[in-house]
């Protein structure tokens, strides 16, 4: 057997063996990795009783408009003529007039009920997240305005970006099968 | 004993009533009202996650491109078809999935994974993450040359292929080190995630991002036009892990599919400069002289090791308020000793909550001081790296063919058509399918 051939048989088996290492340690890597996937499946949730209503929601999401919109909670809400989260504070008249809405996309319609019962609903699509309507609600109604992450837009980030940029830590982990944090009667059951 | 912690209990009960009746309150300052006419209240909609739908297709796609890119780069040799796998693979990770969950960026969830036992990782990332190397252990670096969606958007535009100096492609290629290692280092502490968070292709799958991220990625495009694929070469983390692999790649792509005949056609085909030239060889050394070069080169490796973790775990203090904790503590500090005027959101958000600062504070400690350990950590790396780099340089090699370097090939089949062996090849295959 000539030098050179002795040369490259031994090369060829340190590769191979070098091989056989890595595949096993990425075998045992994977195995490790899968018994962690195995715990309980988690997603991303807004408490609202932590949100500070920063504004930050709007801005910080990788999607643009943000994952994060403002959720109505109907069984809370006090159905106002007068409504916090809608109306600007010092609105002129309590109408549907885009200089008296809150709402800097116009993303909540208002309408008549009965007397004196309005129906306030968020618009989605228009909704950026930006919470000045669950201030005002938080500040002067009920509280049934709120920020969650929706979960047909969310892509699930492993490191959201709102979590890290959420200054009061309300952005957090929550089981995958009850992945809201609700308020009122779904709240509660 | 006992009467203390019943004490306790009632005490907790009994906040934790005054708590609920607060809250309660904030909530009911109008009663809700009772409807005359038939109007029900509609429900608030839930829509559910949509991971699990999506886990199995993304897995499986991957698994099947990578599949067919390894077959194209070793058996049927075609740019063409590469490129329309690329096409596919850019469509469907990229623009179609947002370019989320990529593999480049899983390695940050599997370092969290692995240094905090709370986190949850789902499959698909770890999927995502092994079996790109695997494959490039047996197939070479085939998942750049087709299935990487940041790599696609580079290679889709290419239209020149600069020749980088051999000096300035080494320097730059050290580059993917320090990412990857300070990208380790942020993940393992829980602080950031750097590639996620400065991926500059994500915005152009998404059609948004921040404005300087758009700037970025209109660089790095405008760049890939003239020079191909400067991400992948230059910054790529995952490469790292992806060159290691291919260098034991058991079968890997070839310029020739024979016999090479030192045409030296194939030269400047190569877009990334991976083709390494025949080497004459040399008189050997001298055994007194290896030796002495063999001493030199063993006594820097760990004093290089020594000097990286020094250096770095030095530093833990300012590479530590990448934590956003850290910097909470640092402002918080900076506002009570009146250095510092005004609040931010944090710090005002911070009091607000009614933290007790003592518990930041030890938090705070605990994470300066993992940064101490992982700066060692991160130094030991980059200064083996570094020197094992230079060694690479040093050794003398003879190579009597023209191949393709195992690291930095991307197997993207570009190299194939120079050559008039392969010429041949396609010629005789032409003629016996007719």
């Amino acid at each position: 057997m000539s030098e050179d051939n002795k040369k490259n048989k031994r090369r060829e088996f340190l590769r191979d063996s070098a091989r056989t290492a890595i595949g096993v340690t990425l075998g045992a890597l994977g195995g490790l990795l899968l018994g962690r996937s195995q715990k309980e499946e988690t997603v991303w949730q807004i408490d609202p009783d932590l949100c500070t209503q920063c504004e930050r929601c709007a801005d910080f999401c990788v999607i643009k408009p943000s994952a994060v919109k403002c959720i109505h909670a109907y069984d809370v809400c006090g159905f106002c003529e007068l409504c916090g989260g809608y109306h600007q504070p010092d609105a002129h008249e309590l109408d549907t007039a885009a200089e008296n809405q809150l709402c800097p996309t116009g993303a909540i319609k208002r309408t008549y009920i009965e007397d004196p019962y309005y129906e306030y609903t968020i618009i989605e699509e228009k909704c950026i997240g930006c919470a000045i309507c669950v201030k005002g609600c938080g500040a002067f109604g009920n509280g049934s305005f709120y920020l969650q992450i929706r979960h047909d837009r969310c892509l699930d980030c492993n490191e959201c970006t709102i979590a890290a940029a959420c200054p009061s830590g309300a952005i957090k982990r929550v089981p995958a099968n009850t992945p809201y944090m609700l308020r009122g009667k779904l709240g509660n059951s | 004993m006992r009467q203390i912690n019943k004490m306790i209990k009632i005490l907790i009960l009994f906040t934790a009533a005054l708590i609920m009746t607060t809250s309660m309150m904030a909530q009911d300052r109008f009663p809700r009202p009772e409807f005359e006419t038939e109007y029900v209240r509609p429900l608030t909609t839930t829509p559910q996650p949509q991971a699990g739908t999506w886990a199995i297709i993304d897995v499986a796609s991957m698994i099947l491109a990578l599949s067919l890119a390894s077959y194209i780069a070793l058996k049927t040799r075609s740019r063409r078809q590469m490129f329309i796998l690329m096409t596919a693979c850019l469509l469907y990770f990229g623009f179609i999935r947002e370019g989320c969950i990529c593999s480049v960026g899983s390695l940050q969830n599997i370092v969290l994974a692995l240094f905090n036992n709370s986190t949850f990782l789902p499959w698909t990332v770890a999927a995502f993450f092994i079996i790109p190397l695997i494959f490039t252990l047996f197939f070479g670096r085939t998942f750049c040359a087709a299935v990487c969606p940041l790599g696609a958007a580079q290679d889709i535009v290419s239209v020149k292929h600069t020749k980088i100096p051999t000096w300035a492609g080494r320097v730059l290629g050290l580059i993917p080190y320090i990412y990857l290692g300070f990208a380790v280092l942020f993940a393992a502490t829980g602080s950031a995630f750097i590639i996620c968070k400065y991926d500059p292709f994500v915005t152009i799958f998404r059609f948004s991002g921040r404005f300087s991220m758009v700037m970025l990625a209109t660089a790095f495009v405008l760049v890939s036009i003239f020079i191909n694929r400067p991400y992948c070469r230059f910054f790529c983390p995952y490469g790292v892990l992806l060159s290691w692999m291919s260098r034991l790649a058991r079968r890997h792509v070839t310029v020739t599919p024979d016999d090479c005949i030192q045409c030296r056609l194939c030269e400047d085909a190569c877009p990334v400069d991976a083709i390494n030239f025949p080497l004459p060889e040399k008189a050997p050394e001298t055994r007194a002289k290896g030796l002495k070069r063999l001493g030199r080169l063993l006594l820097i490796l760990p004093a290089a090791a020594i000097l990286g973790g020094f250096l770095f775990s030095s530093m833990n203090g300012i590479l530590s308020q990448v934590h956003p904790k850290v910097r909470l503590e640092k402002r918080l500090q900076a506002e009570e000793t009146g250095r510092v005027t005004g609040t931010t959101l944090e710090t005002r958000t911070f009091r607000t909550m009614g933290i007790s600062r003592e518990l930041l504070k030890a938090e705070v400690a605990v994470i300066v001081k993992q940064y101490r350990i992982g700066g060692w950590l991160l130094g030991i790396f980059l200064g083996l790296s570094f020197v094992i780099q230079l060694i690479g340089l040093s050794l003398k090699r003879t190579r009597a063919d023209y191949e393709p370097d195992r690291a930095n090939c991307i197997s993207c089949a570009r190299c194939f058509q120079s050559c008039p062996k392969e010429r041949e090849r396609l010629k005789a295959n032409e003629m016996e399918s007719i």
